[in-house]
This record gives C-alpha cells, sequence and structure tokens, in this order.
C-alpha cells in the first residue's frame, strides 16, 4: 500500500485510509485528508520535508511523517494546479 | 439603552476574521490571554452601538479537543453561552470553512453565517447561491465585505435579531442515516441529562467519545455503557473510529452541498501561486528566506529601529537634543576644539608636578571640578594659581588622555597598561603623546576654560530628566524625591518608552509578512531544522531578532501557532546576546586581549547563545513540562495578498500597545524598588553615624555610598550562590543584580562600585578594575571572569524582557518556571566553566569540582537519552466510553 509520503512531485492520487491517532489523525482529517479525498502533491520544502499539497481546493504542509499516516492509490501524474 | 449583547466571532484562520473584528469595533476593545494558555482574547463594542459586545475566538479549523485554540473556542460557546454566534467563512475556501460551520451550527445557539471575500470569488468566475446555502444551513446567510466593509451592519443587525429573538440553530442533519440512527439512540440516553439546545452537540461527542466534552454531564455507567453498544457496532461496520466517521461524513455531506450551492469555475494558475513557485523554490526558497531575515533585522535593529531607540535613550532620557542645526554645528565645533586643547590633562598634569615642587594642592582639583564654584572655591583656585607662580612650577610631558580616559601613543592608539599608580606603560614600539610643557599661563586658561555647555546654544533642548531635575530643584525638592523621580520613575518609564520605536519598526514589518502570508512559508521552509531541537520554523525569527533586542524578540513568538513551541521559544530567545550585553563583552575582549583586535572574542558569545539555546531545547523537550502528544504540523499556506494598510496598522498598534500596558507595569515597579535598594542603606562609613537613610543626601556620604546600601547588603549575603562559579564577592552579585534593570548597567554599577566615576567599557582603568575582581594571587583567573560573564549572558534578561515574557506566559507558573530555568542554567554553565577552568589550569580538585562533573554528566545524559515515553494513552478520545466513569 503506498502512503502519501512516497508520492512523487507533480503526482496526484486519492486517498483510500487515515492510519496514525489522537491529535494527528484528527487534525489531518479536520483539514478536509478524508477518505476519498483528491490530494496533488505541489512541492516538496527545499530541505526535502516538510511537502506542500493541494486538498479541496487550498494548499496545506504536512511533514513526511504525518504524511506517511495517509494510505493512498490511484497514483498517476497530474496537470498543475488541479485537484 | 437597548439590553446587552454579546456576539462571538468565529470562523478560519485567514478567514478575515480579525479584518471583520477591527471594522465592526474600531479596535479599542480589550486585548488579553484566554486564562491558563497563551491564545490571545480580544473583546470590544460596536462602533455603532455600545450595547453589543464583541469577542474574537482564535482562528479555528474544527472544534476539536486537541489544540488549546480549539479548547478556548468551544469551551467559550458551550459555558459562556453568547447571545449569537458569527460565524465568517472565506467563500474563496469555502469546503474547509463549511467544515467548521457544520459543529458551529451544533452548539445550540442562534448563529448568522457570513459569507466573505465574494469579490475575490466573481474575479475568479465562481458563483454562490447564498439564499440556497441559508436554505440548507438552516441560518441567515449573509455576503459581505470585511475589507471593504460591506454589508458588515446587516451582519451584526441579522445576529443581533437572531440573538434577541433567541433563534436557536438546530444542526445540519450531515450524517449518514446510520449515524444519525446511532445519535437519536444516544440523544434518548442523555436526554434527562443536558440542557435541549445542546443535546444534538452532546450527542455528537458522546459519539466520539470526546471526554472532555461530555464529562460536565456527569452521565451514569448503565448511561455509558447504553451509548458505547450503538456506536461500536458501527465502528466495527465501517473498520474505523467514531471520530473519523463523523468528520468523513462531514465532508462527504459539504461536498453535496457545493454541488448544489456553487458554480466552479476551471482552476488556472493564479498570482498567488505564481508568487509561491518562486519564494518556496527548492533551490531559491533558503536564499530568499535569508535575504528576507537579513533585510528585517537590517530595517529593525541596523537601519531604524536601534537609531530609533537610541535617540529616544540618548537625546529624550540623557543628554538632551538640539532642534537647530546650527547650534549644534556650534556647539560641536566648540566643544571639539575643548577636547582639543586637553585642559583637563593640562590641570591634572600642572596640579602633579606643583605638587612636586613642593606646592601646597590641598582641594585644588575639588575646587576645579566643582559646580557652581564657591568663594572658597575660587580662593583656594587664586591661592594656588599664585603658589605655583612664585614657586615657578612648570609641568613637562604631560601625558594626554582620549574621551573615554586612556592614554595614547603619537599615533593616537590606547596605551593598555598601567602601573600600580595609573600612570601609562607604552608596549614596544609605543611611545605616550604628550604635551610638552604647561606654565602657569596655560593652567589659568585651562581652569578659566569652562567645558562648552549644550544649554548655551540655540536650539538646544534638555533631555527630560534634566528638564525634570531642573524644575524640582526650583521647587525646592528634597533630595530623596529628586532621585526618585529622576532616577528611579523616569528611568523607569525610559526603560520601557525606549524600546517602543525598535517594537514599532520591527512590528510594521512582522506583521508584514503575517498577513501577506509569508510567515507560513518560513515555517515551511525552516521546519525540518528547528524541528530536531524540539522547536518551530518559526522560532528562527524571535532569535534574530533577539540579537538586537529581546523584548521584541519575546514578543515575536507570537507568531508560533503552537504553544509549546510558543512557550519554549520566548523561554529560550533571551539566551542570544541583545546590544545591551555588547558592552559587557568589550570589557571582557578589553581584560583579555588589552583592546587589540581579537574579533573571535564577540562571535564566541553568539555562538554560545546559539549552543545554549539547542542544549536547552533538546534537555526541555524531553521533560515532562514540555512532553506530551506530538503536535501536529499540518498547516495550511494561505494564499498571498497585500494586506490593507488599516488592519495591517491596526495589528501593529495592538501588538505596541500590549506591550506598553502589560511589560510597562512590571518594569516601572521593578526599576523603582531597585533604584530605593541601591539608594537607602546604612550611614557605616567612616564619620558616619551608622543612622538608616538616603545616602547620597547624608553627612560626609563617599562616591562609594553604594558600598553601604541595601543592595550592597543583599549582595553579601547571597554571594555565596556564587562562590562556586568563583566570583563570590558582593560586588559582583550586586552588579548582577542592578544588571536586571538593564544589562548594559554591569558596567556602570562597576564603575561605581570602584569609584572609577565615568569610565566606560573602553576605558583602560575600568579594565583593569574588572580583572583586579577576578585576580587571585596576582593571577588572573580567566574561569571566573568567564563563568561571570557566561552566567550574566545566559540568566534571567532585563525586566524589560521579563515583564514581556510574563505577559507573553500569562501564567505565573510558567514565567517563574522560564526564569527559575534561565537562572539555574547560567548558574551550572558558570559552574562548569570555573570549576574545570580551576581544574585543568590550576590543578584545583574539591566537593565543587565533583558537583560539576555530576552536573556535566547529567546534562549529557539527558540530551542523549531516548524521548522518555509519557502515559500514551489519549486523555480526549476514550477507546470505550463504559470502559472508565467519566468524571
Amino acid at each position: 500500500m503506498a502512503s502519501l509520503k512516497d508520492v512523487r512531485v507533480g503526482e496526484a492520487c486519492t486517498v483510500s485510509k487515515l492510519g496514525g491517532t489522537g491529535a494527528i489523525k484528527r487534525r489531518i482529517m479536520d483539514m478536509g485528508i478524508t477518505k476519498g479525498t483528491h490530494i496533488y502533491v505541489r512541492k516538496v520544502a527545499p530541505l526535502g520535508d516538510p511537502i506542500e499539497v493541494t486538498v479541496r481546493g487550498y494548499e496545506l504542509s504536512l511533514r513526511k511523517d504525518e504524511a506517511s499516516c495517509v494510505e493512498v492509490t490511484d497514483v498517476a501524474k497530474a496537470e498543475k494546479g488541479v485537484a | 439603552m437597548a439590553e446587552k449583547i454579546d456576539i462571538a466571532l468565529a470562523g478560519n484562520p485567514n478567514c478575515g476574521k480579525t479584518t471583520l473584528f477591527n471594522e465592526l469595533t474600531g479596535s479599542n476593545g480589550y486585548v488579553g490571554n484566554w486564562p491558563g494558555v497563551t491564545v490571545e482574547k480580544k473583546e470590544a463594542v460596536w462602533k455603532k452601538d455600545d450595547s453589543v459586545l464583541f469577542t474574537d475566538l482564535p482562528g479555528i479549523y474544527s472544534l476539536s479537543p486537541y489544540s488549546p485554540e480549539e479548547v478556548v473556542s468551544r469551551d467559550f460557546i458551550i459555558s459562556g453561552r453568547p447571545s449569537a454566534i458569527i460565524d465568517l467563512v472565506d467563500v474563496t475556501n469555502i469546503e474547509r470553512n463549511l467544515y467548521l460551520t457544520t459543529q458551529v451550527l451544533e452548539t445550540g445557539r442562534p448563529v448568522v453565517v457570513g459569507l466573505n471575500m465574494c469579490d475575490l470569488l466573481a474575479q475568479r468566475g465562481e458563483k454562490i447561491d447564498a439564499k440556497r446555502l441559508s436554505k440548507i444551513l438552516g441560518v441567515p446567510v449573509v455576503e459581505v465585505s470585511a475589507l471593504r466593509s460591506k454589508n458588515l451592519d446587516e451582519l451584526v443587525k441579522t445576529a443581533v435579531d437572531s440573538g434577541r429573538a433567541n433563534k436557536v440553530a438546530q444542526g445540519v442533519k450531515c450524517f449518514s442515516p446510520e449515524v444519525e440512527k446511532a445519535l437519536g439512540t444516544i440523544a434518548n440516553t442523555i436526554a434527562d441529562s443536558c440542557a435541549p439546545d445542546l443535546l444534538r452537540w452532546y450527542s455528537i461527542k458522546a459519539f466520539e467519545r470526546d471526554s472532555a466534552a461530555i464529562e460536565p454531564l456527569h452521565l451514569s455507567k448503565q448511561q455509558l455503557e447504553d451509548m458505547e453498544k450503538v456506536i461500536e457496532p458501527i465502528e466495527r461496520d465501517r473498520d474505523d473510529d467514531s471520530e473519523s466517521i463523523i468528520t468523513s461524513e462531514r465532508y462527504e455531506w459539504i461536498a453535496t452541498v457545493m454541488g448544489a450551492c456553487v458554480v466552479k469555475a476551471p482552476g488556472k494558475l493564479t498570482v498567488s501561486e505564481k508568487i509561491d513557485r518562486v519564494v518556496t523554490n527548492r533551490v531559491l526558497g533558503l536564499p530568499i528566506f535569508i535575504v528576507i531575515m537579513i533585510g528585517v533585522y537590517w530595517v529593525a535593529l541596523v537601519a531604524v529601529g536601534t537609531p530609533a531607540t537610541n535617540w529616544v535613550n540618548d537625546n529624550l532620557f540623557s543628554d538632551g537634543f538640539f532642534v537647530n542645526g546650527d547650534g549644534q554645528a556650534a556647539y560641536e565645533e566648540a566643544d571639539e576644539a575643548w577636547q582639543d586643547a586637553h585642559y583637563t590633562d593640562q590641570i591634572s598634569g600642572f596640579i602633579a608636578a606643583a605638587e612636586e615642587a613642593g606646592v601646597n594642592t590641598d582641594g585644588v582639583q575639588d575646587a576645579i571640578g566643582a559646580d557652581p564654584q564657591t568663594a572658597d572655591d575660587e580662593a583656594t583656585i587664586a591661592a594656588f594659581e599664585e603658589d605655583a607662580e612664585k614657586a615657578g612650577v612648570v609641568a613637562t610631558n604631560v601625558p594626554i588622555t582620549n574621551s573615554d580616559g586612556n592614554f595614547v601613543d603619537t599615533e593616537g592608539n590606547v596605551i593598555t597598561k598601567l602601573d600600580a599608580d595609573g600612570n601609562p606603560v607604552p608596549a614596544a614600539g609605543q611611545e605616550v603623546d604628550v604635551l610638552p610643557t604647561v606654565t602657569a599661563a596655560d593652567f589659568k586658561t585651562a581652569v578659566d576654560t569652562p567645558e562648552p555647555d549644550q544649554h548655551d546654544y540655540d536650539g538646544f533642548v534638555d533631555s527630560i530628566p534634566n528638564a525634570v531635575t531642573g524644575w524640582l530643584t526650583e521647587a525646592d525638592a528634597s533630595d530623596v524625591v529628586i532621585s526618585l523621580v529622576v532616577d528611579g520613575i523616569i528611568g523607569g518609564v525610559g526603560s520601557v518608552l525606549g524600546f517602543i520605536p525598535q517594537i514599532f519598526v520591527l512590528f510594521v514589518m512582522l506583521c508584514f509578512l503575517e498577513d501577506c502570508g509569508y510567515m507560513s512559508r518560513v515555517a515551511f521552509v525552516m521546519d525540518r531544522v528547528f524541528r530536531r531541537f524540539g522547536l518551530s520554523g518559526k522560532s528562527f525569527i524571535p532569535m534574530i531578532v533577539s540579537s538586537g533586542c529581546g523584548v521584541p524578540g519575546v514578543l515575536a513568538t507570537k507568531t508560533i501557532e503552537n504553544e509549546r513551541d510558543r512557550r519554549m521559544t520566548a523561554m529560550l530567545t533571551t539566551m542570544i546576546p541583545c546590544s545591551a550585553k555588547l558592552p559587557i563583552i568589550a570589557l571582557v575582549m578589553g581584560v583579555l586581549a588589552g583592546g587589540s583586535n581579537m574579533w573571535w572574542v564577540a562571535p564566541m558569545f553568539y555562538l554560545m547563545g546559539i549552543a545554549a539555546i539547542i542544549i536547552s531545547a533538546v534537555m526541555l523537550k524531553k521533560t515532562k513540562r514540555f512532553a506530551g502528544e506530538p503536535v501536529p504540523f499540518v498547516m495550511e499556506l494561505p494564499d498571498y495578498h497585500m494586506p490593507a494598510i488599516k488592519s495591517w496598522a491596526l495589528h501593529v498598534w495592538e501588538r505596541v500597545a500590549a506591550y506598553i500596558k502589560k511589560a510597562g507595569t512590571i518594569i516601572f515597579a521593578a526599576a523603582v524598588g531597585i533604584w530605593a535598594l541601591s539608594n537607602f542603606g546604612l550611614a557605616g562609613w567612616e564619620g558616619g553615624d551608622g543612622s538608616f537613610g538616603f545616602l547620597q543626601a547624608m553627612d560626609g556620604a563617599p562616591d562609594t555610598y553604594m558600598d553601604y546600601s541595601i543592595l550592597a547588603g543583599i549582595g553579601g549575603a547571597l554571594s555565596f550562590i556564587f562562590m562556586p562559579l568563583g566570583f563570590g564577592n558582593w560586588q559582583a552579585t550586586a552588579s548582577t543584580i542592578s544588571a536586571l534593570i538593564a544589562k548594559e548597567n554591569l558596567v556602570s554599577t562597576f564603575g561605581v562600585l570602584y569609584g572609577l566615576g565615568d569610565a566606560t567599557e573602553n576605558s583602560v582603568s575600568m579594565w583593569q578594575g574588572f580583572a583586579s575582581m577576578f585576580t587571585v594571587a596576582g593571577t588572573l583567573h580567566v574561569g571566573a571572569m568567564c563563568a561571570f560573564v557566561a552566567f550574566n549572558m545566559l540568566c534571567a534578561p532585563c525586566f524589560a524582557a521579563m515583564g514581556t515574557i510574563r505577559r507573553q506566559m500569562d501564567d505565573p507558573k510558567w514565567f517563574w518556571f522560564a526564569i527559575g530555568y534561565e537562572c539555574g542554567f547560567g548558574w551550572v554553565i558558570g559552574l562548569l566553566i570555573n570549576q574545570f577552568y580551576e581544574l585543568f589550569v590550576f590543578g584545583n580538585f574539591g566537593f565543587w569540582t565533583v558537583v560539576a562533573f555530576v552536573l556535566l554528566a547529567l546534562m549529557i545524559w539527558q540530551l542523549f537519552r531516548p524521548m522518555p515515553k509519557w502515559d500514551e494513552k489519549d486523555e480526549h478520545i476514550l477507546d470505550n466510553l463504559a470502559e472508565e466513569p467519566v468524571a
């Protein structure tokens, strides 16, 4: 199973399951990353972590540790900016 | 007058809520903190009707039990029961904004939804059907523009009407049939335990097993077990926990609302996205960040801020200033001419020569220096001149001193060695610069040529202390009153006011960075570096700022979104040497290197500060106080936009005003306190009567009257603390205490305690005085001196910074913890330096050496041990409702 952490810049994917517990899981979901959400990975910070994604029409940054809690499917190259 | 009504403003961060609040209230209200947390609380009345009170809730994404912002918001709504809630929604980001709305609608309060930034939406070619949305949400929906002040009155009036009529929002049925059925069962179970308004809220919270939320209901074990029976099967069925089911279904429901009410345009690259592609670019991101930081630093501390603050301190609070350029030029010319003639050197050289020639010189120097001169003084001088002329005294080779009182060589370089009598000892190749001869006539001229006085020139405005001293003297006030007002009160107020220009300039820039959206990119770019030390990417800004001044540095921690990081940064950021600590560094450089260019000494202190912060952060992160669940760094990167001048200005004013109010009081009190300690005491000097009183004004008080003050007593009593650090004398302790008013006081207090008068950190006599304090059996004890300096660099900052920490923490326990840690850490580092120096250089081994080794071992252990595992049980969300009887 792929996680959001492994999705490369410029690729999009769909959330299939959320791992993790407590504050981190709730926060990820509160920000709109729920099952079935479409996510586009926009870029990686200059030092390689965190990453920036487009979700539900806005920009969100999350650390790779946190991204590894998000299981995804349908990873594919996507047009810029369209999520 | 209409009945009072209170309205809460809720909304996501960056939805324009602050702009709305400022537009509605004109920002004339109360700014403070929510109790017990560092989250800001703002309250103010409507500018059109002061019976309407607004409370600005923190910007939040959800009403979850995890972050302090969310907890204070939901507690305020659930327990505070505002009359109505205005929920502001940013329509350019409507999906995520409506997520909070669905939760706010469940809190059983009248709610009005404001749709903000509809104009931006129109620009994108998108449209929203407000009427339809209102029908779906079951509450009034008003389209507004907070920035352009459009429809705001209608928004407030709708909220006031709903509040007065108590039209409670019913909440939306946003969940799937199975979940709604379970919620119905739960509602039946708890119906008797809670208010009907809140039944929906508590049913959902019970379903989520949110222990903190349902605790006030005091449900019985039976009720909890009954509820558990309906929750558990759904979770099994969905293979997910109940909290996640609720969250997912809210978003699914919102997606259907979006389909019904919003017409979307095809996405294209916006301006904001274009900017962002450059500034957080993988290659350019860091260089751009560094350039911006250097820019902030330069403007705030070099170009505008510090000069402005220095201007205030030097002119308003110290020397006075000129408003007339010609007057100033004339004064400066006269002053330079006076300096170049070396009149003071002529006078002291001539007197010394006269003494050698056997002429009576008793009291001559004092008579010349007396201001105003009495008839006696004049007679003393005249008699001396006559005697000297008779004896034919001519002084030869009188050494020249510069404005720091240092002897110079013919090249103009300072001579850095003095013999026991204070005469210059030139180094090899140096020749003391001298005045070849000073005759009696020269002496007469020198005595008769007074130092140019600024007051005699056009356009001179006196400084506040000088002016006030003048008024009080005219009004025949006693010396105690003058000293209290001038040294204590004006000194204290001055230390607060002096920082204002700097803070103002800094916040103009920081608020811009924050309002335009770059601040969250700072966290994005720097997160990786700072996370290693348990700090936030945004901790970088306070630290940069603190190298200029700790006060704005601590205030800048406001932009850190996580509370733990905010507290940690506020605690540690003052360990970076600020500009007031530079004189101390200069003093040490003088002693160690005699003022020669040892360029690496100053950077060492900055490195020490950075190392102290990193070591402290790593150690503290592993303590219980800073432990807890890992804090998510899931953060919105808002669109870039040009902040509106008005809200930018208000934002700056709010921060500056908060500083003046809160920090001002504590600094003021502390400054007056230290003033009293150093000016009152027992007249214990030779010829003194031993009575208690205001020392300066007592009979026969010596220049070093501070030796007899209460401060000296306290210094003596506390000096044992610093014995193991090698500077257990009362002078060092008293200087350390008085440095709490302002760190640069350390140097001037030394001057007073050692009777060095106006010597500065650049004076050779000051270096020798300072070195003598640490000289044991003729050898300079470098270890003790470094320990003293390290302690003063790292321990509690000045009162201004402490007052700011107090305000930022807004919790006495945290404040004292911060101050205690800083002092403790400084002490330990001082101990290590001194003891290891003694061990390795002098070969001394004793009890404190053992203590030093133990402390060092403890520090290393704390630094390198793995992160301890604290109780990992999630206290907010229970695994099983029935497992643990709530409350």
